[in-house]
């Protein structure tokens, strides 16, 4: 088979799983109403899947900050940080997340999966090894590979598995980064953390901690699961973006340590690609600002978020432990859950659809992402539209 | 580790990968893994697991990228159990 021949086996896969004409991944969205509405083809539908979670898309203060750094910046910086990349307004924002997080040193990438990418690789190498959660996200395994280092998984949010694959390490534990998220964006759920925290001090290890879709969803100030469990400062690093609760495009990795400043001289995903755009920089700076004030928009982002679950756990859906921003519907095969998916949307509901390989244990998902600008209204028709719907999944 | 530990890799192997593959081809130690059985990316590593705790050692999944059939994979235990 030549490269080309390779692609299409593996168009052929998708075709088997997903027929031509489904739209279900890469769905044209038309126009953008709301942090809950757009139109997609000719309906106006419910957004249901997106990483919103505080429903800052259109908040005026981030429309402004960008305007504003646009008019006076320019459109982009042309250059990475390490170069002419470092404008003031980027500065600021590392030392507003290093405020934020009480922490020594924060470093600004350009998305959440380059913070990854970019905090992994240059803090593991060859010979080292990364003890990483079975169902991390695909930046963190990319991470690891592209760090050379040995890579072990253990069993998702399973520390007697995680202990059993420590002890085997022997002397290695020196060298071993530990990596876990706070929340899982399959199933919604969260790291059994304080476990995690008391086996990487008894072995001796590295922790970093991904906090995507916990930073503004938990914790009384936002700062994700090291602030709802009081652990902070027992984490060595937290990475995050700014693509979810921040309603922008960059990442973040912070720390105490105060290596982390030396990643910015060995880490390629830091050095060799542009810095964040003026207009994005100056509209995250004003979301966190929002973020850290916004424990009002927590309560109603986690009103409807206990509304949905309960009503579908009701509803007779198998859903994950936690509830939470993200809510999925656990369906036994591909087909039911494009079923669900393509009901929903006759019901103007956009959510998203996940087929194996990318749902844990050969399941499918329906996964909803409730935010704090859904209305309760809202949140009932979707709950009431998915136990209309229960049929079709049993 | 003997020849006999070896064969009772490869046999174990044999006898995992038939019922994660869920196929009715026949494997020998030639068998692809992933072409010929078409094993997910996660079955696999969820295999690797297993055999981890079977044999009790650590398999770094980056060493994967040099297995392409059930020999190569049984040749990896093999060493990796050997040396611990
Ligand atoms: C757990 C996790 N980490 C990192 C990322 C990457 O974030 P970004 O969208 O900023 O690249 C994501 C986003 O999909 C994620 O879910």
């Amino acid at each position: 088979m030549n490269l080309l021949e390779k692609l299409d086996a593996s168009a052929a896969a998708r075709k088997a799983l997903l027929p031509d004409g489904v739209g279900a991944f890469g769905i044209p969205i038309e126009e953008v109403y709301s942090a809950t509405e757009a139109r997609i083809g000719d309906r106006r539908v419910l957004l249901l899947g997106t990483n919103n979670y505080l429903g800052l898309t259109f908040a005026p203060e981030c429309i402004r900050a960008a305007h504003e750094a646009i008019d006076k910046e320019g459109t982009g910086t042309t250059g990475s940080r390490m170069a002419n990349g470092s404008y003031f307004g980027h500065r600021s924002l590392e030392r507003e997340f290093a405020d934020f997080y009480q922490c020594d040193s924060a470093i600004v990438f350009t998305t959440g999966y380059q913070a990854n990418l970019g905090t992994i690789s240059g803090l593991v190498g060859p010979g080292d090894t990364v003890l990483i959660d079975g169902d991390s996200h695909a930046s963190i395994y990319d991470g690891c590979v592209l760090s050379g280092a040995d890579i072990i998984r253990f069993k998702h949010n399973d520390t007697v598995d995680m202990e059993k694959r420590l002890r085997r390490l022997g002397d290695r534990v020196e060298t071993t980064l530990i990596i876990a998220e706070g929340i899982y964006s399959m199933l919604g759920d969260q790291a059994p953390l304080a476990d995690i925290v008391k086996l990487k001090n008894a072995y001796g290890c590295i922790l970093l901690l991904d906090e995507a879709h916990s930073l503004g969803v938990l914790g009384e100030t936002g700062q994700g699961l090291v602030e709802a469990t009081g652990l902070l400062k027992e984490v060595d690093f937290i990475t995050g973006t700014f693509s979810k609760s921040l309603c922008s495009i960059g990442g973040y990795c912070v720390s105490n340590h105060p290596q982390l400043e030396q990643l910015r001289y060995v880490s390629h995903p830091y050095i060799f690609t542009a810095s964040p755009s003026p207009a994005t920089i100056a509209s995250t700076r004003a979301a966190l600002e929002l973020l850290r004030k916004g424990s009002h928009l927590r309560t109603l982002l986690w009103q409807n978020c206990t509304q949905l679950y309960t009503q579908l756990k009701k509803g007779g859906y198998l859903l994950g432990p936690h509830p939470g921003p993200v809510i999925a519907a656990i369906v036994d095969t591909p087909r039911q859950a494009l079923l669900l998916w393509q009901n929903l949307l006759e019901h103007n509901i956009y959510v998203n659809l996940i087929l194996p390989p990318a749902a844990p244990e050969g399941k499918s998902l329906v996964r909803c992402s409730v935010n704090a600008a859904h209305t309760p209204e809202q949140i009932k028709y979707v709950g009431d539209t998915f136990c209309k719907l229960r049929s079709l999944v049993c | 580790m003997t020849e006999n530990n070896y064969n009772e890799i490869m046999k174990l192997l044999c006898d995992r990968l038939k019922v994660v593959s869920n196929s009715n081809i026949p494997i020998t130690s030639e068998t692809n893994i992933i072409s010929q059985l078409s094993i997910d990316s996660i079955k696999l590593l969820n295999l690797i697991m297993e055999i981890e705790d079977t044999f009790d050692i650590s398999i770094p999944i980056n060493a994967l990228a040099d297995v392409q059939t059930v020999r190569e994979l049984a040749d990896l235990v093999y060493k990796i159990k050997s040396a611990s």
